[in-house]
């Protein structure tokens, strides 16, 4: 994953409220197999509409998206961070995230900034003329007019952002202590692992 | 050392770190993980590209089921027919590819034990009590039903299972929602679960684990409670969970990939510690009248707009907050609805019988036993869509099928369906659908769908008489 450390440039000046992830990106998209090239299908249906922020020249290619509560709500697919990524954006702001949209959007070096409305707000205002910008360093979002609001971020997945580390890598590196867990669920939980689970299951006609 | 009194959750949560960091969040140990086509061909691509392997491939179960057609499967012959959408046909033959190149069990397209993931896990025994149970799909939660602590998780998060068995979280929230006394006529568990999105709202469990407690919980039969731990992902909490009781125990025994022998006796002493000790506390508590509680439906395109059959169209105006305002006109004009129209008079074209919420064999009973005797009405396009194999043979032995057929429904394969626009069966735009399904965002069910969702009862109600219906009316 590319280090993230600060995201600065334009911003979309959306607002809007709880934007679910079938208005992210609509399911006809997810049939992909691979992450790339979603970002074509990314707010289709919002595209659909003139005049729309997503289209405005202006904004083309920024950063940052700027929403309303809620962002990210609905399914937990991870398509919805893939499409944003995808189009380039690097960070959204917005009053509150869906929880499991943050824990995607982390994941695929998106940083999900969460601010109070009057900062959404205020930043909506200044992303229609002027850049915004998203500050990992400091946990802080300036604007070229003195405005600075200060965010905070969950402090592993803040390292994790700006160092590009892959987290199934970090986790591996604990294996003894996972090793150990499973010593303890076969003595204590046999069950988990049991015999009758292993490969009852199963396999049509049709396996290749 | 004297403990204070923990939770379920609590309790299911503690017995699964693996490691604690100074900051909280745990290294939480994954019992079971549900694999489908959708969400898992860019995490395997991961491992691939890592060289890494599945860590446990006995703690994992692949089985496809929301790009399938519900259509039949093999020709006369016995041979798979060809799936029509290209981008379908990839995703399924990328999952036969990778479960066998992973060595992942897995139930194929073409076995009788297909079906939709939240359906075959709890069918198949493999979701058990005081499990961890995750999969990429957020009506991951329906598994809380049996006292798992299950959600959905995203792709990178299947990634991170397959690799390693285990999740980095924090720690919810707890809420308890507790329903008390007695469920009028008619009324079902998703009346129930409408009932408690609507007061807490689509956002109000955001960070909670929610349990569900109280007699009216209690008494309901598993399916029931998987239809109400199936939505708690839309009142937006991680997850929902009902403590394990002998209804679960009753339940789980025998089927083929629970606990036997001495295994079982060792497996019901735990569960039944497990219940949320006396005293414990919840962040936050909701109680919930069975009473007040009526067959309900959503009219707007979020699940919290949720509304008594015998009730009206809200007007935009009644809602005292100026967002909410806004996003009841919006929905109103996406639902094509006005103000003040009573419910009982919108005519359907469609009803979708269907989905992870509302599939299984209790479902499909109380739908046929509105449909019985009756026919769709003129101009309704109507389908009922097993939520397995199994589920579909099961009411084929009690001649639920003839009775579907014969009222004039469609009785199809068995997987997601119309419950999302991803597979050929979708609501055309403009037209409006009585649904059992989970969401009715904008687009769910095909762009520019319109759709209602309501119990299995209620949508074979609205098939038979071609508008939203009261089903006391049509009930012995
Ligand atoms: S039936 Fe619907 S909600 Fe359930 S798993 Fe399939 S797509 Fe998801």
């Amino acid at each position: 994953m590319e280090p993230v450390r600060t995201v600065s440039g334009k911003a979309y000046p959306w607002g809007a409220k709880n934007v679910d992830t079938d208005v992210i990106i609509p399911a006809h998209w997810l049939k992909t197999i691979t992450r790339a090239g979603l970002g074509r299908g990314a707010f289709e249906t919002v595209r659909a509409q003139p005049g729309n922020v997503f289209d405005d020249p202006d904004y083309a290619g920024s950063p940052i998206l700027i929403a309303g509560d809620n962002f990210g709500c609905g399914s937990s697919r991870e398509h919805a961070a893939w499409a944003l990524g995808d189009m380039g954006i690097k960070a959204v702001i917005a009053p509150s995230f869906s929880d499991i949209f943050s824990g995607n959007a982390f994941k695929n070096g998106i940083v999900p900034v969460v601010l109070p409305q009057e900062a959404v707000d205020r930043l909506v205002e200044v992303a229609k003329t002027d850049e915004v910008s998203v500050d990992l360093e400091t946990m802080t979002v300036t604007t070229p007019f003195q405005d600075r609001f200060p965010f905070s971020l969950d402090p592993f997945r803040r390292q994790c952002l700006m160092e590009g580390l892959d987290e199934v890598g970090l986790t591996l590196a604990r294996d003894t202590a996972i090793s150990k867990y499973e010593a303890m669920l076969d003595e204590h939980r046999p069950w988990i692992a049991g015999e009758s689970n292993a490969r009852t299951v199963v396999e049509g006609a049709g396996r290749t | 050392m004297a403990s204070r009194p923990l939770t379920l959750y609590e309790k299911v949560w503690a017995a699964h770190v693996v490691e604690r960091r100074d900051d909280g969040t745990c290294l939480i140990y994954i019992d079971r993980h549900l694999v489908h086509e959708v969400t898992s061909p860019q995490a395997f691509e991961g491992l691939r590209a890592a060289g890494r392997r599945v860590r446990r491939p006995d703690l994992t179960l692949a089985v496809p089921d929301h790009n399938l057609p519900t259509t039949a499967r093999v020709d006369a012959e016995g041979r798979e027919l060809p799936i029509a959408d290209a981008e379908s046909a990839t995703q399924l033959s990328a999952l036969r590819h990778n479960v066998s190149e992973f060595d992942v069990p897995y139930i194929d397209a073409l076995a009788a034990e297909q079906g939709i993931v939240h359906v075959v896990g709890p069918e198949q025994g493999f979701t058990l009590p005081g499990t961890t149970v995750v999969c990429g799909d957020s009506h991951t939660s329906a598994h809380g039903a049996l006292g798992a602590l299950a959600f959905g998780i995203g792709t990178s998060e299947v990634e991170h299972v397959l690799a390693t068995q285990t999740l980095l979280l924090s720690p919810s929230k707890t809420m308890e929602v507790r329903v008390e006394g007695k469920l009028g006529f008619g009324v079902s568990p998703k009346d129930v679960i409408l009932a408690i999105i609507g007061r807490i709202g689509a956002a109000g469990g955001t960070g909670y684990v929610i349990e569900y407690t109280g007699n009216v919980i209690r008494e309901m039969s598993v399916e029931g409670r998987l239809t109400v731990a199936n939505m708690s992902i839309e009142a937006g909490a991680r997850a929902g969970m009902i403590a394990p009781d002998d209804t679960t125990f009753a339940y789980i025994k025998g089927r083929p990939m629970a606990p036997k022998g001495a295994d079982w006796d060792k497996a019901v002493a735990w569960w039944r510690s497990l219940a949320s000790d006396p005293g414990a506390t919840y962040d936050r508590t909701v109680i919930i009248d069975a009473a007040e509680i009526a067959p309900a439906l959503t009219w707007g395109t979020s699940p919290e707009d949720v509304v008594s059959i015998t009730g009206t169209v809200p007007a935009p105006d009644s809602f005292a907050d100026a967002s909410k305002r806004e996003a009841a006109q919006k929905s109103l004009d996406y639902m094509g609805l006005t103000p003040g129209t009573r419910l009982q008079d919108v005519p359907v074209q469609h009803v979708f019988i269907g989905s992870c919420t509302n599939s299984r064999i209790e479902d499909l009973r109380a739908a046929a036993a509105v449909a019985d005797g009756r026919h769709v009405a003129d101009g309704v396009r109507a389908m009922v869509v097993p939520g397995s194999g199994l589920v579909k043979r099961q009411a084929e032995a009690e001649g639920l099928d003839r009775i579907f057929v014969t009222a004039g429904f469609e009785w199809r394969e068995p997987g997601c369906s119309m419950c999302l626009a991803m597979n050929p069966d979708k609501v055309p735009p403009g037209e409006r659908c009585a649904s059992t399904s989970n969401r009715n965002f904008v687009g769910r069910q095909g762009p520019g769908a319109r759709t209602h969702l309501l119990s299995p009862a209620m949508a074979a109600a609205a098939a038979v008489t071609g508008h939203l219906a009261d089903v006391r009316e049509l009930m012995g």
